[in-house]
């Protein structure tokens, strides 16, 4: 188990005072000159060889990312732009980070920008995190007041600032294309890539888009050294990461863990177990609405990191953990996660936008158990003519849970819907 | 997606409040020259603060302010569902259904706003007092089941504490936003498994100095093959 030593999130749960000198205390913002100092090529071979991959659900190793972006600025500004548009059905980890430990966002933000020439930093937070984007602003203000960012920030001779921006309630702006087009003040659909954002992105400018967990976690990360946070984890999976468990769990929390943890253990010891006991789990979805839900017989010996859980054909997504115990009408948990993706649609390609609403249409009438059992197979079938056919994931993300639900728990389909004809389930249900 | 127009009725103007005004020169000053557009969403939240919902006379005054035609304004408004199209209640409540809340009962949460204010989804009560509106993931799943109530969150909430708070609403004191059952954040309730010792002590600290001259002679050894070739 990970030691507290060892843990980023030292505020996680907000006891301690989340204001500048608060945060000073904890050892944010200790030596930021010295590390600007170092220079991009020496932050961004840090980066890499600290083997962070992306917090935001992809995972795509974020020193990798940050070197797409042009090595000098031309006459087009460069940009970071923090994903704060934490949506994703199961995950609140971001949020927590943000009202509680906002400086290490903060810091985060300018060494980033740092690294990737950009002068200009813009945090878009999703509308309804008001008192987190209240916290986020009080930082960044104190931080300006302080000299750590603005011109010549920290004293290091880079000017660089900082912005925050508010979404209004769309899911799809999670998406990195969709989250530019809505800072844009535009809809938030996704674009078409290429060209990608580190050639294209805000305002047709090169644009690295991350999430708040990738970017806080960076200054502690060159603080402490590559070698410490590669060395937690499993190779290609290291470091710490922060879960969200809830769910039919006794203590539902977030916790900061080490990558990798069993999920029976990051289970038992943060909270207290499965209400019922262990034996009570009917399924686990281990890394949000997007990712298939998981069987007991493989959550009994699963390791939660991005290799493990693909290899299981699910994935570590968020890393937010719901738990599901025997009393779940697993096929009705299943529709609701439809009935999400069909309301969030943004409704761009035709896949997506018909196939999310079909497929809600469908579940519902699996959950009264009023449908054939051929319908199964077309389901799953219409569930692959969207995956992989439209711009962005969300199609994807629509239609994995459905196949999760296919692959683990046909049987209880299938008696749905024999009881149905038999007439053992009430034709109102 | 979800299909969103304008009501029917509109008043027949709209202007910012002077602090309003104030307020958006220095949000448009966020962002670069010639991408005012980029204030759209900020601005209609505004608008939105101030009347309660988005009205058609805002969207044209927006549009005009920002140089933006006032189609492009019409689809922002639409598009984002946090932007009430229609006239809303004094006090909004925001309740959501989705898994993590579902698992956590928030049908019971339902029931006791229905049982108390007789009103379903997306209704107004008669006297004008509550809305409430079924949302997508709040993103607060670990204090599920969440409503929002206005701009704040009630956490951890169950029949008993969601009436409670509908009572408290009713007589115009909103209680502290936050847990019903008392926590500070997501933390385990009770017993506590991490973050117990003192958050102030030294981190330990990698050697820079050391670290760079690794990272020069590694350059330094990349770049070599190219030399003698």
């Amino acid at each position: 188990m990970l030691q507290d030593q060892d843990r980023i999130f030292t505020n996680l749960y907000g006891e301690h005072d989340w204001r500048l000198a608060g945060a000073r205390a904890r050892g944010d913002w200790d030596g930021t000159k010295a590390l600007l100092g170092m220079g991009r090529g020496w932050i961004i071979n840090e980066m890499k060889a600290s083997g962070l991959r992306g917090r935001g659900g992809a995972g795509f190793p974020t020193g990798l990312k940050w070197s797409f972006m042009p090595k000098t600025e031309t006459d087009r500004p460069h940009y970071l732009v923090v994903n704060a548009d934490e949506g994703e059905p199961g995950t609140c980890k971001d949020r927590d980070m943000m009202r509680f430990d906002p400086h290490k966002l903060v810091e985060g933000c300018l060494l980033a920008s740092f690294a990737m020439s950009a002068h200009a930093c813009y945090i878009y937070i999703r509308g309804e995190f008001y008192t987190e984007a209240s916290n986020l602003q009080v930082a960044i203000d104190e931080a300006y007041e302080a000299g750590l960012i603005g011109k010549n920030a920290c004293g290091s001779g880079w000017d660089f600032e900082l912005y925050l921006h508010r979404g209004a309630g769309a899911y799809i702006c999670g998406e990195e294309t969709a989250l530019i087009e809505s800072l844009e003040g535009k809809k938030g659909q996704p674009r078409l890539k290429p060209p990608f954002p580190a050639g294209v992105g805000l305002y047709g400018c090169p644009t690295t888009v991350n999430n708040v967990e990738s970017i806080a976690v960076a200054p502690t990360i060159l603080r402490r050294g590559a070698s410490w946070f590669a060395g937690l984890g499993r190779p290609n999976n290291t470091g710490t990461k922060v879960f969200c468990i809830s769910g039919h769990v006794n203590r539902p929390c977030n916790v900061e863990e080490e990558m990798g943890i069993p999920l029976k253990e990051l289970i038992d010891k943060h909270c207290g177990g499965v209400i019922g006991g262990w034996d009570n789990v009917q399924g686990i979805i281990p890394g949000g609405s997007s990712v298939p839900c998981l069987p007991k017989d493989i959550c009994d010996n699963i390791l939660m990191d991005f290799d493990s859980l693909r290899d299981v054909k699910s994935g570590l997504g968020t890393a937010a953990v719901m738990v599901m115990d025997q009393s779940v009408d697993i096929i009705a948990a299943i529709t609701r996660l439809s009935a999400f993706y069909k309301h969030e649609s943004c409704g761009q390609c035709t896949p997506c936008r018909e196939g999310t609403g079909w497929l809600y249409r469908v579940m519902k009438r699996m959950v009264s158990g009023e449908a054939s059992l051929e319908e199964i197979d077309m389901l799953e079938e219409v569930s692959y003519q969207i995956e992989g056919h439209t711009i962005c994931a969300l199609g994807d993300a629509a239609a994995w849970p459905v196949q999760g639900l296919i692959r683990h728990y046909r049987p209880q389909m299938e008696k749905r819907i024999k009881d149905y004809r038999d007439g053992k389930v009430s034709r109102a249900a | 997606m979800s299909t969103r127009n304008l009501a029917k009725e509109q008043p027949e103007s709209f202007a910012f409040t002077a602090d309003h005004e104030a307020r958006i020169k220095g949000i448009i000053a966020k962002y670069p020259k010639g991408y005012q557009a980029s204030a759209v969403i900020p601005m209609l939240d505004l608008a939105q603060r101030q009347e309660g919902w988005v009205t058609k006379p805002a969207i044209d005054l927006i549009a005009e302010r920002l140089g933006m035609p006032v189609i492009r304004v019409l689809e922002v408004a639409t598009f984002y569902t946090m932007f009430n199209l229609h006239p809303m209640g004094k006090c909004h409540i925001q309740v959501c259904t989705s898994l993590s809340c579902w698992l956590r009962g928030s049908n019971d949460v339902v029931r006791a706003f229905k049982d108390k204010l007789g009103v379903s989804f997306g209704e107004t009560t008669s006297d004008g007092a509550f809305t409430v509106s079924e949302v997508e993931c709040a993103g607060a799943c670990v204090n599920a089941p969440v409503v929002a109530v206005g701009d704040e969150y009630y956490e951890d909430l169950n029949y008993e504490t969601m009436s409670e708070l509908i009572d408290t609403l009713k007589l115009g004191k909103p209680p502290a936003p936050g847990s019903a059952v008392g926590r500070q954040g997501a933390e385990p309730e009770g017993q506590r498994s991490s973050l117990t010792t003192d958050p102030t002590q030294p981190i330990p600290k990698q050697d820079l100095a050391a670290s760079m001259k690794k990272f020069e002679e590694a350059q330094a050894g990349a770049r070599k093959p190219e030399e003698n070739a």
